[in-house]
């Protein structure tokens, strides 16, 4: 049984590599060198935070993960807890019930933090816009540093949104904040 | 359509299956397997059907903090959104109720998750590792989108149907059209019935490669996770090059599709099913040889087949504790009828079955799309909507079961709406299910359920 097992694997061909949109990928990749590898000397923890979203974000997100985008390639990587992030990832339209929370994940990230809205509906509330149940976008929880719009936004958007902030910030200045 | 009007004790007594309830200015309704029925809502208030159907609780629920509505005889403790009515703006916590017992003791998680998902707050009641009970507060991603969409034209109120649940965006919105189209009595052209197909096959494709892939990620098979993540993407990719959006957002409208398929497209998509077809017996082949990984999912979260029966699963919940049931079939709709669906059926109820059945769909939602491309036919995509009244239910198989729209129109505008997610009934099931094992197999269990949330936060 196991040897049959073995044996089968041993026969499997691996599937075929298959890589990135050439084009983007090279396009990341130059933007990475003129940043300068060292400004990436340290890598960046993201604690997302879904505040109301229709999880169509959320499925973007997890696909920045994949072999094909491979976030961790730019020193970026999601993170479970707020106190070992320094970036603050929020989806959804802040409904009123999630406030509160979104505000304790602030709370309890260490200082210097970047807060990111991805998405329409993070954005400014996006199609839900003017509904009493939102305030309307991550901005009415906390200030954002930077906006990623698209319903949901593609996940070479959100890799170029992350790594314009990076750049724009440098990690050095991050550190020194 | 019109639904049969009950009195109150009729009401009572209805019998079969419970699918939804809902209530409107002056009416409740019910969805049962065999029809329509409503009551009047009498001061604010109509008798319960949870004492009878379980399923019936969060229904109810939803109606007390949406409309105002209260269900006699509805146990009062939990809520489903409005969590936050101290007068103060304050949000106190609830006192979830313990089991009797030493030692027992509770774990909070949530509204925030560890992981990239949606926001909910689980209560476990556990004894060691045990999981004694779980409670599941939700409403956290509450967006008022009902009152949003009333007022609006169906093609308007579409954007909202489409943002319902994001991963079954096509569902929705092919749901919410064809409540719309019923209601104006719109026949919708044949080659739109089967662009439909060809994007909710592709819709469920990709979930369901991406979660079987995330639950064996979580056990430890990061190589499963890798792969079925590629297929996925290869999918979201080949969705973005026949109609112009990774996740087909907003391409389904009333009366057809807003947009045809592009031929690269078609091409993109049979690659995709190719890479797929080509791979998934070696994918396969690993969930059942690796003894280490049986063991997570092998009687892991069982949903016994009468459970799934009083809560009226659907999709692969329902379809891996023994039932039958497919919106695709029955009631059915074009251009299903003539496709030919075949439904897989398990009978274990565990994390695995739920896997087998959909890795089966992976097979079956393959064959039916070469099969729509190859028989599609040519002509019109979009009849424009008249400007009619009257009510309208539309049902549509997501990935995760049947999603129902209902909705009344008076000269062309929505004047009220309900949407039912599979979600509803299944939130229920998931905490039964979690209560059968220990806190460490509660990831596997949920993700193996995998019930939205937006979906039934609205
Ligand atoms: S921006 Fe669009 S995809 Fe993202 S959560 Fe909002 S509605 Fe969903």
């Amino acid at each position: 049984m196991v040897w049959a097992t073995l044996a089968r694997h041993l026969l499997m061909r691996p599937p075929a590599a298959q890589a990135a949109e050439p084009a983007m990928a090279a396009a990341m990749a130059a933007r990475l060198q003129q940043a300068g590898q060292h400004r990436l000397g340290r890598s960046l923890a993201i604690r997302h935070v879904a505040a109301g979203s229709c999880n169509g974000c959320e499925l973007e997100l997890r696909a920045i993960q994949n072999m094909i985008y491979d976030l961790t390639q730019y020193g970026l990587s999601f993170t479970a807890s707020p106190r070992h992030a320094d970036i603050l990832l929020i989806t959804g339209v802040a409904a009123r019930n999630m406030a509160e929370a979104v505000r304790q994940a602030r709370e309890a990230m260490p200082d210097p933090v970047l807060v990111i809205a991805i998405g329409d509906c993070a954005v400014d509330g996006g199609v839900f816009k003017g509904s009493p149940a939102i305030t309307g976008g991550a901005e009415s929880i906390l200030p954002v540093d930077l906006l990623i719009s698209g319903c949901p936004p593609a996940p070479a958007q959100i890799i170029e949104g992350l790594l314009a902030l990076v750049e724009a910030h440098g990690v050095e200045s991050l550190a020194k904040d | 359509m019109t639904p049969v009007k009950c009195s109150e004790s009729e009401w009572r007594n209805l019998s079969g299956e419970f699918v939804a309830l809902w209530t409107s200015a002056g009416q409740a309704y019910a969805l049962f397997d065999k029809g329509l029925f409503s009551t009047a809502v009498l001061d604010g208030g109509y008798p319960a059907l949870s004492p009878r159907y379980p399923g019936a609780d969060w229904f109810e629920r939803l109606a007390r903090d949406l409309n105002g509505h209260t269900a006699h005889g509805l146990s009062p403790a939990r809520t489903a959104i409005e969590h936050f009515r101290a007068p103060d703006g304050s949000a106190p916590w609830p006192e979830f109720s313990v089991p009797p017992g030493e030692e027992v003791h509770q774990i909070a998680v949530g509204p925030i998750h560890a992981g990239i998902i949606e926001p909910g707050h689980f209560r476990f009641s556990v004894h060691g590792e045990r999981v004694l009970s779980l409670q599941a507060r939700l409403g956290y991603s509450h967006k008022g989108t009902l009152a949003l969409m009333r007022g609006k034209s169906p093609r308007l109120a579409a954007r909202f149907a489409a943002r319902i649940s994001g991963d079954a965006t096509v569902a929705h919105g092919i749901a919410f059209a064809r409540a719309a189209e019923a209601a104006l009595e719109l026949p919708v052209p044949p080659r739109a019935a089967y662009l439909r197909a060809v994007m909710a096959e592709i819709e469920r494709i990709a979930n369901h490669a991406g979660d079987i892939g995330a639950i064996a990620g979580d056990a430890g098979f990061a190589f499963l996770d890798a792969r079925m993540a590629r297929h996925r993407e290869n999918f979201c990719n080949a969705a973005y090059a026949a109609f112009g959006h990774r996740l087909m957002m907003d391409n389904v409208i009333p009366g057809g599709v807003a947009g045809d398929i592009k031929t690269a497209g078609a091409d993109e998509i049979l690659r995709a099913l190719d890479a797929l077809e080509t791979e998934l017996p070696a994918l396969t082949r690993i969930f059942e040889d690796y003894a280490s990984l049986q063991d997570r999912l092998v009687g892991t979260g069982i949903i016994p087949h009468a459970l799934a029966e009083q809560y009226a699963a659907g999709g692969f919940v329902g379809r891996a504790s023994g039932r039958a049931n497919d919106a695709r079939k029955s009631p059915g709709y074009a251009p299903y009828d003539a496709l030919e669906v075949a439904v897989p059926i398990e009978t274990d109820g565990d994390v695995a079955a739920r896997i087998r059945i959909r890795l089966a769909e992976l097979i079956e939602s393959n064959r039916l799309i070469r099969q729509s491309l190859a028989q599609m036919p040519e002509g019109q995509i979009a009849a424009a909507p008249p400007s009619g009244s009257g009510m309208g239910l539309g049902v549509a198989e997501s990935f995760r079961g049947p999603v129902w729209h209902w909705l009344t129109l008076e000269a062309g505008m929505i004047t009220d709406i309900f949407i039912a997610d599979a979600s509803t009934l299944h939130w229920p099931l998931l905490e039964h299910a979690a209560a059968t094992g220990i806190v460490a197999d509660f990831p596997l269990v949920n993700k193996s359920i995998n019930a939205s949330y937006s979906g039934v936060d609205l």
